[in-house]
Protein backbone atom coordinates (compact mmCIF):
# COMPACT_ATOMS: atom_id res chain seq x y z
CA UNK A 1 0.00 0.00 0.00
CA UNK A 2 1.52 3.30 -1.12
CA UNK A 3 1.45 6.70 0.87
CA UNK A 4 2.14 10.16 -0.44
CA UNK A 5 5.48 10.73 -0.51
CA UNK A 6 7.02 14.08 -1.28
CA UNK A 7 9.91 13.90 -4.32
CA UNK A 8 10.85 16.51 -6.56
CA UNK A 9 9.53 16.13 -10.23
CA UNK A 10 11.27 17.92 -13.46
CA UNK A 11 7.96 18.99 -14.37
CA UNK A 12 7.02 21.21 -11.88
CA UNK A 13 8.19 24.74 -13.16
CA UNK A 14 6.33 23.56 -16.45
CA UNK A 15 2.57 22.94 -14.89
CA UNK A 16 -0.04 26.33 -14.01
CA UNK A 17 -0.61 26.64 -10.05
CA UNK A 18 -4.66 25.67 -9.57
CA UNK A 19 -7.04 29.06 -9.72
CA UNK A 20 -10.49 29.17 -8.59
CA UNK A 21 -11.16 31.91 -11.27
CA UNK A 22 -9.35 33.25 -14.19
CA UNK A 23 -7.89 36.84 -14.53
CA UNK A 24 -5.90 38.12 -17.10
CA UNK A 25 -3.05 40.61 -17.95
CA UNK A 26 -3.67 40.36 -21.87
CA UNK A 27 -5.60 43.64 -23.06
CA UNK A 28 -8.57 43.09 -25.68
CA UNK A 29 -11.95 43.34 -26.12
CA UNK A 30 -12.34 40.66 -24.59
CA UNK A 31 -11.80 40.72 -21.37
CA UNK A 32 -14.85 40.69 -19.91
CA UNK A 33 -15.99 37.32 -21.10
CA UNK A 34 -12.85 35.51 -19.58
CA UNK A 35 -12.15 37.25 -15.79
CA UNK A 36 -14.23 35.65 -13.32
CA UNK A 37 -14.59 32.23 -15.38
CA UNK A 38 -13.48 28.96 -14.34
CA UNK A 39 -11.25 26.85 -16.87
CA UNK A 40 -13.75 23.72 -18.49
CA UNK A 41 -11.64 20.80 -20.20
CA UNK A 42 -13.13 17.93 -22.35
CA UNK A 43 -14.53 16.22 -19.17
CA UNK A 44 -16.65 19.33 -18.17
CA UNK A 45 -18.07 19.83 -21.90
CA UNK A 46 -21.18 18.62 -23.61
CA UNK A 47 -20.53 16.76 -26.97
CA UNK A 48 -18.81 13.85 -28.52
CA UNK A 49 -15.10 13.99 -27.63
CA UNK A 50 -12.43 14.25 -30.41
CA UNK A 51 -9.45 13.47 -30.52
CA UNK A 52 -7.31 16.01 -33.70
CA UNK A 53 -4.34 15.73 -34.68
CA UNK A 54 -2.48 17.93 -37.15
CA UNK A 55 1.31 17.79 -38.00
CA UNK A 56 3.53 19.71 -40.59
CA UNK A 57 7.52 18.57 -41.61
CA UNK A 58 9.83 21.08 -41.99
CA UNK A 59 11.37 19.39 -44.70
CA UNK A 60 14.88 21.13 -45.53
CA UNK A 61 14.20 23.87 -42.26
CA UNK A 62 17.95 23.90 -40.13
CA UNK A 63 16.00 24.18 -36.57
CA UNK A 64 15.33 21.71 -33.71
CA UNK A 65 12.26 20.60 -32.16
CA UNK A 66 13.87 23.27 -28.85
CA UNK A 67 13.92 26.33 -31.06
CA UNK A 68 10.46 26.08 -33.16
CA UNK A 69 8.75 26.06 -30.17
CA UNK A 70 10.55 29.17 -28.46
CA UNK A 71 9.73 30.57 -32.23
CA UNK A 72 5.88 29.70 -32.11
CA UNK A 73 5.48 30.84 -28.44
CA UNK A 74 7.17 34.06 -29.70
CA UNK A 75 5.21 34.76 -32.50
CA UNK A 76 2.41 32.65 -31.76
CA UNK A 77 -0.41 35.12 -33.01
CA UNK A 78 1.07 36.10 -36.09
CA UNK A 79 0.23 32.48 -37.07
CA UNK A 80 -3.24 32.41 -36.16
CA UNK A 81 -5.37 32.38 -39.41
CA UNK A 82 -6.62 35.52 -40.75
CA UNK A 83 -9.77 37.48 -39.30
CA UNK A 84 -8.56 35.83 -35.66
CA UNK A 85 -7.12 37.61 -32.92
CA UNK A 86 -4.64 36.19 -30.05
CA UNK A 87 -4.29 39.18 -27.45
CA UNK A 88 -1.10 37.33 -25.56
CA UNK A 89 -0.54 38.07 -21.95
CA UNK A 90 2.41 40.40 -21.00
CA UNK A 91 4.79 37.11 -19.83
CA UNK A 92 4.00 35.58 -23.17
CA UNK A 93 3.08 32.33 -23.36
CA UNK A 94 4.33 30.83 -19.80
CA UNK A 95 2.88 28.95 -17.32
CA UNK A 96 -0.84 30.45 -15.67
CA UNK A 97 -1.10 33.49 -17.96
CA UNK A 98 -4.36 34.05 -19.86
CA UNK A 99 -4.47 35.10 -23.40
CA UNK A 100 -7.72 36.63 -24.70
CA UNK A 101 -8.74 35.65 -28.20
CA UNK A 102 -11.44 36.92 -31.25
CA UNK A 103 -12.43 34.89 -33.72
CA UNK A 104 -15.30 34.70 -35.93
CA UNK A 105 -17.79 32.51 -35.05
CA UNK A 106 -18.14 31.58 -39.06
CA UNK A 107 -15.33 32.26 -41.89
CA UNK A 108 -15.77 35.46 -42.86
CA UNK A 109 -18.48 36.70 -40.51
CA UNK A 110 -17.99 40.09 -39.73
CA UNK A 111 -18.94 39.35 -35.79
CA UNK A 112 -15.94 38.50 -33.52
CA UNK A 113 -16.58 36.04 -30.84
CA UNK A 114 -14.65 37.16 -27.79
CA UNK A 115 -12.98 34.14 -25.24
CA UNK A 116 -9.39 33.26 -23.83
CA UNK A 117 -7.27 30.01 -22.96
CA UNK A 118 -4.66 29.30 -19.75
CA UNK A 119 -1.73 27.96 -20.34
CA UNK A 120 -1.59 25.33 -18.26
CA UNK A 121 2.06 24.23 -19.44
CA UNK A 122 4.75 25.29 -20.99
CA UNK A 123 8.18 23.88 -21.67
CA UNK A 124 11.31 23.87 -24.13
CA UNK A 125 9.15 21.24 -26.42
CA UNK A 126 5.62 22.14 -26.25
CA UNK A 127 2.60 23.91 -24.75
CA UNK A 128 -1.23 23.61 -23.60
CA UNK A 129 -4.22 25.42 -23.28
CA UNK A 130 -7.18 25.24 -22.00
CA UNK A 131 -10.05 26.73 -22.52
CA UNK A 132 -12.29 28.86 -20.23
CA UNK A 133 -16.33 28.64 -19.58
CA UNK A 134 -18.31 30.37 -22.09
CA UNK A 135 -15.42 28.89 -24.73
CA UNK A 136 -17.71 27.34 -27.95
CA UNK A 137 -14.72 24.22 -27.23
CA UNK A 138 -13.88 22.56 -23.62
CA UNK A 139 -11.02 21.35 -24.94
CA UNK A 140 -7.10 21.26 -24.02
CA UNK A 141 -4.81 21.80 -26.91
CA UNK A 142 -1.36 20.82 -27.02
CA UNK A 143 1.36 22.59 -29.09
CA UNK A 144 4.72 20.48 -29.67
CA UNK A 145 7.17 19.82 -31.70
CA UNK A 146 9.68 16.90 -32.67
CA UNK A 147 12.78 15.40 -34.32
CA UNK A 148 11.35 13.15 -37.24
CA UNK A 149 14.82 11.24 -38.41
CA UNK A 150 16.10 14.74 -40.07
CA UNK A 151 13.34 16.52 -39.87
CA UNK A 152 11.44 18.74 -37.31
CA UNK A 153 7.83 18.19 -36.92
CA UNK A 154 5.45 21.08 -35.84
CA UNK A 155 2.10 19.19 -34.16
CA UNK A 156 -1.20 20.84 -32.75
CA UNK A 157 -3.25 17.89 -30.74
CA UNK A 158 -6.66 18.95 -29.31
CA UNK A 159 -8.56 16.97 -26.76
CA UNK A 160 -12.53 18.34 -27.14
CA UNK A 161 -15.75 18.66 -26.50
CA UNK A 162 -18.08 21.21 -27.83
CA UNK A 163 -19.65 23.11 -24.78
CA UNK A 164 -22.83 23.01 -25.42
CA UNK A 165 -25.71 21.85 -27.46
CA UNK A 166 -25.95 25.04 -29.73
CA UNK A 167 -22.49 24.45 -30.57
CA UNK A 168 -22.46 20.72 -31.02
CA UNK A 169 -25.26 21.62 -33.65
CA UNK A 170 -23.04 23.81 -35.36
CA UNK A 171 -20.15 20.78 -35.26
CA UNK A 172 -22.80 18.77 -36.74
CA UNK A 173 -23.34 20.82 -39.38
CA UNK A 174 -19.92 21.52 -40.72
CA UNK A 175 -17.78 23.73 -37.57
CA UNK A 176 -16.14 21.11 -36.78
CA UNK A 177 -14.59 20.73 -40.19
CA UNK A 178 -13.80 24.41 -40.10
CA UNK A 179 -12.16 24.04 -36.65
CA UNK A 180 -10.30 21.65 -38.12
CA UNK A 181 -8.86 24.03 -41.17
CA UNK A 182 -8.20 26.88 -38.82
CA UNK A 183 -5.39 24.76 -37.21
CA UNK A 184 -4.07 23.41 -40.86
CA UNK A 185 -4.00 27.21 -41.32
CA UNK A 186 -2.08 27.68 -38.20
CA UNK A 187 0.70 25.03 -38.65
CA UNK A 188 0.61 26.57 -42.79
CA UNK A 189 1.35 29.59 -41.25
CA UNK A 190 4.29 28.33 -38.72
CA UNK A 191 6.00 26.10 -41.48
CA UNK A 192 5.93 29.17 -43.81
CA UNK A 193 7.45 31.40 -41.22
CA UNK A 194 9.93 29.15 -41.23
CA UNK A 195 11.01 28.88 -44.92
CA UNK A 196 8.74 25.74 -45.98
CA UNK A 197 7.13 26.74 -49.26
CA UNK A 198 4.81 24.42 -49.88
CA UNK A 199 3.36 23.18 -46.67
CA UNK A 200 1.54 19.93 -46.23
CA UNK A 201 -0.56 19.36 -42.78
CA UNK A 202 -1.61 16.04 -41.92
CA UNK A 203 -4.86 15.31 -40.05
CA UNK A 204 -5.70 12.81 -37.31
CA UNK A 205 -8.98 12.93 -35.92
CA UNK A 206 -10.44 10.12 -33.33
CA UNK A 207 -13.94 10.42 -31.81
CA UNK A 208 -13.16 9.27 -28.25
CA UNK A 209 -16.62 9.22 -26.89
CA UNK A 210 -19.55 9.41 -29.01
CA UNK A 211 -22.00 9.61 -26.06
CA UNK A 212 -23.19 13.46 -25.41
CA UNK A 213 -22.57 14.72 -21.72
CA UNK A 214 -26.18 15.81 -20.96
CA UNK A 215 -25.62 15.98 -17.14
CA UNK A 216 -23.35 19.37 -18.99
CA UNK A 217 -26.51 20.77 -20.37
CA UNK A 218 -26.47 23.40 -18.46
CA UNK A 219 -23.49 25.00 -19.77
CA UNK A 220 -25.24 26.95 -22.26
CA UNK A 221 -26.09 29.38 -19.49
CA UNK A 222 -21.97 30.42 -19.98
CA UNK A 223 -22.45 30.55 -23.90
CA UNK A 224 -21.45 33.99 -25.65
CA UNK A 225 -23.63 32.57 -28.60
CA UNK A 226 -26.84 32.47 -26.55
CA UNK A 227 -26.04 35.93 -25.33
CA UNK A 228 -25.36 37.74 -29.00
CA UNK A 229 -28.49 36.32 -30.12
CA UNK A 230 -30.33 37.67 -26.55
CA UNK A 231 -28.49 40.88 -27.37
CA UNK A 232 -29.56 41.32 -30.64
CA UNK A 233 -33.51 40.22 -30.36
CA UNK A 234 -33.62 42.62 -27.45
CA UNK A 235 -31.70 45.30 -29.25
CA UNK A 236 -35.81 46.98 -30.52
CA UNK A 237 -36.87 46.59 -26.51
CA UNK A 238 -33.71 48.03 -25.19
CA UNK A 239 -33.93 50.82 -28.12
CA UNK A 240 -37.35 51.57 -27.23
CA UNK A 241 -37.04 52.07 -23.79
CA UNK A 242 -34.06 54.68 -24.19
CA UNK A 243 -36.23 56.25 -26.47
CA UNK A 244 -38.86 56.68 -24.21
CA UNK A 245 -36.27 57.74 -21.12
CA UNK A 246 -34.96 60.70 -23.35
CA UNK B 1 6.43 -0.74 -24.15
CA UNK B 2 7.96 3.09 -24.12
CA UNK B 3 11.14 3.28 -22.03
CA UNK B 4 11.04 4.97 -18.04
CA UNK B 5 7.75 3.86 -17.93
CA UNK B 6 5.82 0.66 -15.76
CA UNK B 7 2.55 0.11 -15.42
CA UNK B 8 2.23 -3.22 -12.91
CA UNK B 9 -0.78 -4.92 -12.62
CA UNK B 10 -1.71 -5.91 -8.45
CA UNK B 11 -4.70 -7.28 -7.09
CA UNK B 12 -6.09 -6.06 -3.90
CA UNK B 13 -7.67 -7.27 -0.45
CA UNK B 14 -11.08 -7.22 -2.67
CA UNK B 15 -11.99 -9.52 -5.56
CA UNK B 16 -13.64 -7.06 -7.72
CA UNK B 17 -10.48 -4.09 -7.35
CA UNK B 18 -7.57 -4.22 -9.25
CA UNK B 19 -4.54 -1.42 -8.32
CA UNK B 20 -2.31 -0.30 -11.16
CA UNK B 21 1.14 0.58 -9.88
CA UNK B 22 2.10 3.62 -12.20
CA UNK B 23 6.22 4.25 -12.07
CA UNK B 24 8.52 6.38 -14.23
CA UNK B 25 6.60 9.02 -16.74
CA UNK B 26 3.35 9.51 -18.22
CA UNK B 27 3.11 11.22 -21.18
CA UNK B 28 0.96 10.76 -24.87
CA UNK B 29 3.88 7.91 -25.66
CA UNK B 30 3.20 5.97 -22.56
CA UNK B 31 -0.16 4.95 -23.93
CA UNK B 32 0.74 1.02 -24.56
CA UNK B 33 1.90 0.30 -21.47
CA UNK B 34 -0.97 2.42 -19.56
CA UNK B 35 -3.61 0.66 -21.55
CA UNK B 36 -2.43 -2.72 -21.26
CA UNK B 37 -2.43 -2.52 -17.84
CA UNK B 38 -5.96 -1.42 -17.96
CA UNK B 39 -7.14 -4.10 -20.76
CA UNK B 40 -5.39 -7.04 -18.04
CA UNK B 41 -7.74 -5.68 -15.21
CA UNK B 42 -10.81 -5.79 -16.15
CA UNK B 43 -9.76 -8.87 -17.99
CA UNK B 44 -9.07 -9.85 -14.47
CA UNK B 45 -12.65 -8.87 -13.58
CA UNK B 46 -12.59 -5.88 -11.82
CA UNK B 47 -15.05 -3.02 -11.67
CA UNK B 48 -12.94 -0.72 -9.99
CA UNK B 49 -9.29 0.09 -11.38
CA UNK B 50 -7.00 1.95 -8.36
CA UNK B 51 -4.65 3.72 -10.49
CA UNK B 52 -1.28 4.12 -7.85
CA UNK B 53 0.80 7.15 -8.59
CA UNK B 54 3.56 6.82 -5.89
CA UNK B 55 6.34 6.20 -8.17
CA UNK B 56 5.12 8.74 -10.93
CA UNK B 57 7.89 11.09 -12.04
CA UNK B 58 7.16 13.11 -14.64
CA UNK B 59 3.75 13.78 -16.28
CA UNK B 60 3.24 16.33 -19.45
CA UNK B 61 -0.21 17.76 -20.97
CA UNK B 62 -0.02 14.97 -23.42
CA UNK B 63 0.02 12.66 -20.07
CA UNK B 64 -3.32 14.41 -18.81
CA UNK B 65 -4.88 13.79 -22.14
CA UNK B 66 -4.24 9.92 -21.90
CA UNK B 67 -5.50 9.72 -18.60
CA UNK B 68 -8.94 11.38 -20.05
CA UNK B 69 -8.77 9.07 -22.96
CA UNK B 70 -8.26 6.21 -19.85
CA UNK B 71 -11.16 7.48 -18.13
CA UNK B 72 -13.54 7.73 -21.35
CA UNK B 73 -12.31 3.51 -22.02
CA UNK B 74 -13.13 3.13 -18.14
CA UNK B 75 -16.70 4.56 -17.94
CA UNK B 76 -17.48 3.33 -21.39
CA UNK B 77 -17.01 -0.18 -20.21
CA UNK B 78 -19.04 0.65 -16.72
CA UNK B 79 -15.96 0.55 -14.31
CA UNK B 80 -14.57 3.29 -12.14
CA UNK B 81 -11.58 5.01 -11.56
CA UNK B 82 -9.64 6.05 -8.44
CA UNK B 83 -6.07 7.66 -7.62
CA UNK B 84 -4.17 6.89 -4.86
CA UNK B 85 -0.61 7.91 -4.08
CA UNK B 86 0.01 11.68 -5.65
CA UNK B 87 2.24 13.86 -3.95
CA UNK B 88 0.98 17.85 -4.03
CA UNK B 89 2.41 18.68 -6.85
CA UNK B 90 0.02 16.24 -8.97
CA UNK B 91 -3.01 16.45 -6.60
CA UNK B 92 -2.49 20.21 -7.64
CA UNK B 93 -2.76 19.46 -11.68
CA UNK B 94 -5.48 17.04 -11.06
CA UNK B 95 -7.14 20.37 -9.51
CA UNK B 96 -5.74 22.57 -12.11
CA UNK B 97 -6.78 20.37 -15.26
CA UNK B 98 -10.40 19.35 -12.88
CA UNK B 99 -9.81 15.69 -13.67
CA UNK B 100 -10.20 15.11 -9.71
CA UNK B 101 -14.32 15.70 -10.83
CA UNK B 102 -14.14 12.62 -12.55
CA UNK B 103 -11.42 10.63 -10.93
CA UNK B 104 -11.84 10.38 -7.17
CA UNK B 105 -8.73 10.83 -5.04
CA UNK B 106 -7.20 8.93 -2.02
CA UNK B 107 -4.71 9.28 0.14
CA UNK B 108 -3.45 5.39 0.30
CA UNK B 109 -4.92 2.36 -1.60
CA UNK B 110 -6.24 1.14 1.76
CA UNK B 111 -8.56 4.43 1.82
CA UNK B 112 -9.45 3.70 -1.71
CA UNK B 113 -10.59 0.24 -1.17
CA UNK B 114 -12.60 1.58 2.08
CA UNK B 115 -14.28 4.27 0.02
CA UNK B 116 -15.24 1.40 -2.66
CA UNK B 117 -17.27 -0.50 0.10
Amino acid sequence: MTATEPHPNRDTDSWARPVDRLTTTASGSGTDTVTGKRVAGPIQGFGQMWQKTFSVRLDGVATTAEQLVAHWKELFPTFWPKGSTFYAPLAGIAPGEVALLEVPPLPGSPIKMSTGVMVIYADSESFAFMTPEGHALSAWITFSAYRDGETTVAQVQALERTSDPFIELSYVLGANRMNDRFWEQTLENLARSVGVETPLVAATKICVDRRRQWRHVRNIRHSPALSMAMSTLTAPARWLRRRRAT
Amino acid sequence: MTSGTRAEVRSTAQIDTTLIRIEGEITSGTEKPLMAAFGQAVDSGARTVILDFGGLEYMNSGGIGLLVTLLVRAQRQGKRLMAVGLNEHYRQIFALTRLDEAISIHDTADAALAATI
